[in-house]
């Protein structure tokens, strides 16, 4: 067998094994559009049991959505909390992440711990306490107890997130600033802030986009003013009968609608692909 | 020199406390952790301490570990680790098996490899309510998906309203987040390795065995960790497309009825405790196992 018969043997079974992958990947993809399209069908029929597709198409329950369950307000409630929680996130977890990244002191790695906690832990455990705690002191149901609710897994998620984006900025520019006559002020504010713009800018998306789809944090801390918009939902869905299933739908569409857009606003930012570590391309 | 020993220094001699403190670490930057960390002391720790205290002080009285001893007692409750961890472990298992070889296929440059990333990620904008409320459309007895296999003549077949319903929905949420991982992950091992192990002669599947599974294998066990704990945690999904009070009646379930449906404060806290001290269990044997891997520089490691 020469050397070539090998590789086209080798080729052949990774190319079955290839097919395969891709089956696979296309059959959980077709499940999960057409899972999405039949909820976005829904919304818009007339009346739809048992058949193929509805028997007319009508775009009244978007309507009927939007003022059944007050959904300006509860979208005006849902873009307040997560610019809240983006901002607060940023300021508390950026200069935290400045200080891991460049310093390391007694008790670094329980401090390193005690950020991964949060972020590691389901929300439902710290949640139900968090929850207690908030009513106790009058802080739940409201914005404010939505907010700080949110900032517990945010927060440490930006000081995650950030902490490797600074290690790889090379502490040599500072001290070159710092050389050439720069103060604090003008090391932060004229080197280091414009090379973190890209790590705050991608670490305030990926909060956004937590936020706005964080259910168990908000749903437990929220009052019936301060509810998000995925709280509203599943409040809508649990009380179902109450509602018509297709007004219910419209509003799951509103807000698939709302996140995809994020999401896609998100990826032209931030590379999935190198949260972790960054990319080596393969030199070709 | 052996004066300055002898005798107990005086601040001239010694260096400030300021200078001793900057040998270790502890400079002016420091304060500015000072602020994440009050605000994780007070939000996070606090409210976890304080549930926890809470869990001793059972609401009809008696002795502090009551609410534990009830729990490992009643069955309708302690049944619900393994409930739990039933759905747990094998979605978490699916989700990170699923997206090896297919982050494998897609490391390096591939054509459209943004556009299918986009695919991969679109199902996270689903978020746990919208996939219930699709499922519930979609794989209903006369929802598209029984449909279709009616034509092939196939019986229509239960998904929801019970087990498979909630783990097929942690999966559409899960996997995606778990594709995501193990590609990074891969993205960051330096392909030279592989290049060299071809050039050595070793066919791809060797490649894999030798070269990319042993550096992949730290980071696979930390994805393992992050879909397990999205999975363990399942709420809205095992109330909707679930059994709530039957087969997929989770932890979470029975936390959040205690605490907030029959208000006994103590009885959610002490079953939150549980629940986070199971998790961790399972989290521990992974990450010990994951401590006797190799973590090399080339990458991979997380």
């Amino acid at each position: 067998m020469t050397v070539s018969d090998v590789r086209s043997a080798s080729s052949a079974k990774l190319s079955l094994g290839k097919w395969l992958t891709w089956g696979v990947v296309a059959f959980f993809l077709l499940n999960v559009f057409a899972l999405v399209i039949s909820v976005v069908v829904n919304s818009f029929s007339r009346q739809w049991f048992g058949t193929w597709w509805p028997a007319g198409l009508t775009t009244s329950w978007y309507a009927t959505a939007w003022h059944e369950m007050n959904l300006l307000d509860v979208l005006l409630v849902t873009l307040q909390v997560s610019l809240a929680v983006v901002v607060l996130s940023v300021v508390l977890g950026v200069p935290a992440a400045y200080a891991l990244a460049r310093r390391s002191f007694v008790g670094k790695p329980l401090v390193n711990v005690l950020f991964l906690l949060p972020i590691l832990m389901p929300p439902m455990t710290y949640g139900i306490p968090l929850a207690t705690v908030l009513y106790k002191f009058g802080l739940a149901g409201s914005m404010t107890g939505v907010v700080l609710a949110n900032l517990v897994p945010s927060v440490p998620f930006v000081i995650l997130t950030m902490t490797p984006f600074i290690e790889q900025i090379d502490p040599k520019i500072e001290a070159a600033a710092r050389m050439c006559g720069a103060r604090t002020s003008a090391v932060f504010g004229r080197v280091l802030a414009p090379l973190l713009v890209p790590g705050i800018l991608a670490a305030s998306i990926l909060v956004l986009v937590r936020t706005v789809g964080m259910f168990e944090l908000t749903f437990l801390t929220a009052g019936p003013t301060s509810q998000t918009l995925v709280v509203s939902l599943y409040e809508a869905m649990f009380s179902a009968g109450i509602r018509a299933q297709q007004s219910v739908d419209a509003m799951a569409v509103i807000y698939t609608g709302s996140m995809a857009v994020l999401l896609v606003i998100a990826l032209r930012f931030v590379n999935p692909t190198q949260l972790v570590t960054r990319l080596k391309e393969p030199v070709t | 020199m052996t004066a300055t020993v002898e005798k107990p220094a005086t601040p001239q001699d010694r260096p400030s406390l300021r200078h001793r403190l900057a040998e270790r670490g502890l400079d002016r930057t420091i304060i500015l952790l000072l602020p994440a960390l009050l605000f994780v002391l007070v939000l996070f720790v606090y409210p976890v301490l304080y549930g926890l205290q809470l869990s001793f002080q059972p609401k009809e009285g008696g002795s502090p570990f009551g609410n534990y001893t009830r729990f490992f007692s009643d069955s309708y409750l302690f049944d619900t680790i393994w409930i739990t961890l039933r759905l747990a472990i094998p979605a978490a298992l699916i989700n990170v098996l699923a997206s090896i070889p297919i982050a494998y296929r897609m490391r390096g440059r591939v054509r459209g490899k943004r556009f299918l990333t986009t695919l991969f990620v679109l199902p996270i904008t689903l978020g746990t309510v919208l996939t219930a409320e699709g499922l519930l459309r979609y794989l209903d007895p006369t929802g598209w998906f029984n449909k279709v296999l009616g034509l092939f003549g196939v019986e229509s077949l239960r998904l929801i309203h019970n087990y498979t319903g909630v783990l097929l929905s942690l999966v559409i949420s899960g996997f995606p987040f778990a594709f995501l991982l193990t590609l990074s992950y891969l993205s960051g091992i330096d392909p030279t390795l592989e290049q060299a192990a071809a050039t050595l002669g070793a066919d791809w599947r060797r490649r894999f065995r030798y070269i990319t599974l042993p550096l992949l294998a730290p980071g696979l066990a930390i994805t393992f960790c992050l879909t397990f704990v999205l999975a363990f945690s399942v709420f809205p999904s095992a109330y909707l497309v679930g059994l709530p009070q039957g087969e997929t009646r989770v932890m979470s379930i029975a936390a959040y009825e205690a605490a907030f449906r029959d208000f006994d404060y103590p009885l959610g806290s002490a079953i939150a405790m549980i629940m986070a001290v199971v998790m961790l269990v399972v989290i521990g044997i992974v990450l010990l196992w994951r401590s006797t891997l190799y973590r090399g520089a080339t990458g991979g490691k997380g």
